[in-house]
C-alpha cells in the first residue's frame, strides 16, 4: 500500500499496520470530499489486507474524531432540487458510505479506531464500523440526529444493535444525549482509555501485540465473533429516506445550518 | 456533599486552570463563553472535565442556554 495524502485523508502501512488519518478542518465532516478517499482507501485497502495485520484510524485534529456528516453539504446540495431528486441524491451517498463502512467492518485486518474529544453521528458511526474502540478521557460519543429528526443513517443503528444492550441503544439514540468515555466504556464500547492525547500510542501498541498473532486464526477469529448485520443496515438506509423526506427535517437542517447562535440548533 | 458555593469555586478553577484565564477574573455569574473565550466545541469541551471531575452526567439537553458558572454550579448539584 502506497503512502497517500489527500485533502481529507491520509493513509499508509508501516510494519503490518496501517493507518488512515482524519484531517479535513474544521471536525472531519464526513461529505463528499471524505466519501470520494474513503472509497479509494477501502479498494487499496483491500489489496494491502495480506502484508497488513490492523488498521488504525485516527484524527490529527485537535478538537477530535470526527463530528459526522456534513449538514451543511446534506442541505445545500439538496435544497433547490423537487424531493424526490434530493431523496435519490440522499439514497445514493448513502450507499457509498454503507458500502465502505461494511469493507471496514468485514475487513480481515484487526481494526482500531482511535478516538480523542468529539465523536458524533457519522464519525460514531465509523469508529463503531471498527473492531475496537480505544479513546483518551476527554472523548465524547453522541447520536444527536433524532434531535434534528432523523435517524444515524451510516449503519449506526445496526452496529450499535449488534455491539450493546438494547437499553443503552435506547439511551444514546432516544436521548440524542452523549457519552463521556467513562459511561462508554462502562457500556462495553469503548475497549480502552488512555490517558488525555494518548489513544493513537495505545492503539499502536494493541495493534503491534495483534501483529504476532497467526493470521489465519486472527481472521477466522473474526469472522466467527463479528457478522455483519447486512439486512438491518438495508433498512436502516430505507428509513433514514423515508425520514428525510419530511419537510420537518429540512427545517430543522435549515435551523442546524443557518444559526449563528454560540450553541447549535439541537432541540 | 459540598455546597453551591463550593462547587462553583470548584467549576472556576478547573476552568481557570484548562483554559488559562487568571481564577480572580472569572465570577460566578460570568458568561463563560465570553469569559473564557470559547465556541460550542471547547463548552464541550469543558463538560467533559467537569464530569470527569464531579464523577456526574451531564447530559447536553440540559445545557442548552446554560451560559454562566453558577448556573452549571446548579446543574451539577443536582447530580451529586
Amino acid at each position: 500500500m502506497k503512502k497517500r495524502c489527500g485533502q481529507a485523508l491520509s493513509w499508509e502501512m508501516t510494519d503490518g499496520v496501517v493507518e488512515l488519518a482524519l484531517h479535513r478542518e474544521p471536525l472531519n465532516e464526513i461529505g463528499t470530499l471524505t466519501l470520494d478517499e474513503l472509497e479509494q482507501f477501502v479498494d487499496e485497502l483491500e489489496t494491502a489486507t495480506s502484508r497488513a495485520s490492523a488498521l488504525i484510524i485516527y484524527s490529527t485534529l485537535p478538537q477530535g474524531f470526527s463530528a459526522g456528516a456534513d449538514l451543511r453539504e446534506l442541505y445545500t446540495r439538496g435544497r433547490d432540487l423537487p424531493m424526490d431528486e434530493r431523496v435519490a441524491g440522499v439514497r445514493q451517498s448513502l450507499e457509498r458510505i454503507h458500502r465502505v463502512l461494511n469493507i471496514i467492518d468485514a475487513s480481515p485486518l484487526t481494526t482500531i479506531a482511535a478516538v480523542h474529544g468529539v465523536c458524533f453521528g457519522g464519525g460514531f458511526e465509523l469508529a463503531l464500523a471498527c473492531d475496537l474502540i480505544i479513546a483518551d478521557k476527554m472523548a465524547r460519543f453522541c447520536f444527536p440526529e433524532l434531535r434534528l429528526g432523523l435517524i444515524p443513517g451510516f449503519g449506526g443503528i445496526p452496529r450499535l444493535k449488534r455491539d450493546l444492550g438494547n437499553a443503552v441503544v435506547r439511551d444514546l439514540l432516544l436521548t440524542g444525549r452523549s457519552f463521556n468515555v467513562q459511561k462508554a466504556q462502562a457500556i462495553g464500547l469503548v475497549s480502552q482509555v488512555a490517558a488525555e492525547g494518548e489513544a493513537l500510542r495505545v492503539a499502536r501498541s494493541t495493534a503491534a501485540q495483534i501483529g504476532k498473532f497467526d493470521r489465519h486464526t486472527r481472521v477466522t477469529a473474526k469472522q466467527f465473533i463479528k457478522p455483519v448485520p447486512y439486512n438491518e443496515l438495508r433498512r436502516e438506509i430505507e428509513t433514514f429516506c423515508t425520514l428525510f423526506a419530511r419537510p420537518a427535517v429540512e427545517e430543522a437542517l435549515r435551523r442546524f445550518v443557518e444559526s449563528t447562535d454560540r450553541q447549535p440548533y439541537l432541540p | 456533599m459540598p455546597t453551591l458555593d463550593q462547587t462553583t469555586d470548584e467549576i472556576l478553577k478547573l476552568a481557570a486552570t484548562h483554559f488559562k484565564v487568571a481564577r480572580e477574573k472569572l465570577a460566578p455569574g460570568d458568561d463563560f463563553f465570553e469569559k473564557l473565550k470559547i465556541d460550542s466545541l471547547q463548552a464541550l469541551e469543558l463538560l467533559t472535565r467537569l464530569e470527569n471531575h464531579f464523577r456526574v452526567e451531564l447530559p447536553d439537553y440540559e445545557m442548552q442556554g446554560v451560559t454562566s458558572f453558577r448556573a452549571l454550579a446548579e446543574r451539577i448539584q443536582s447530580r451529586l
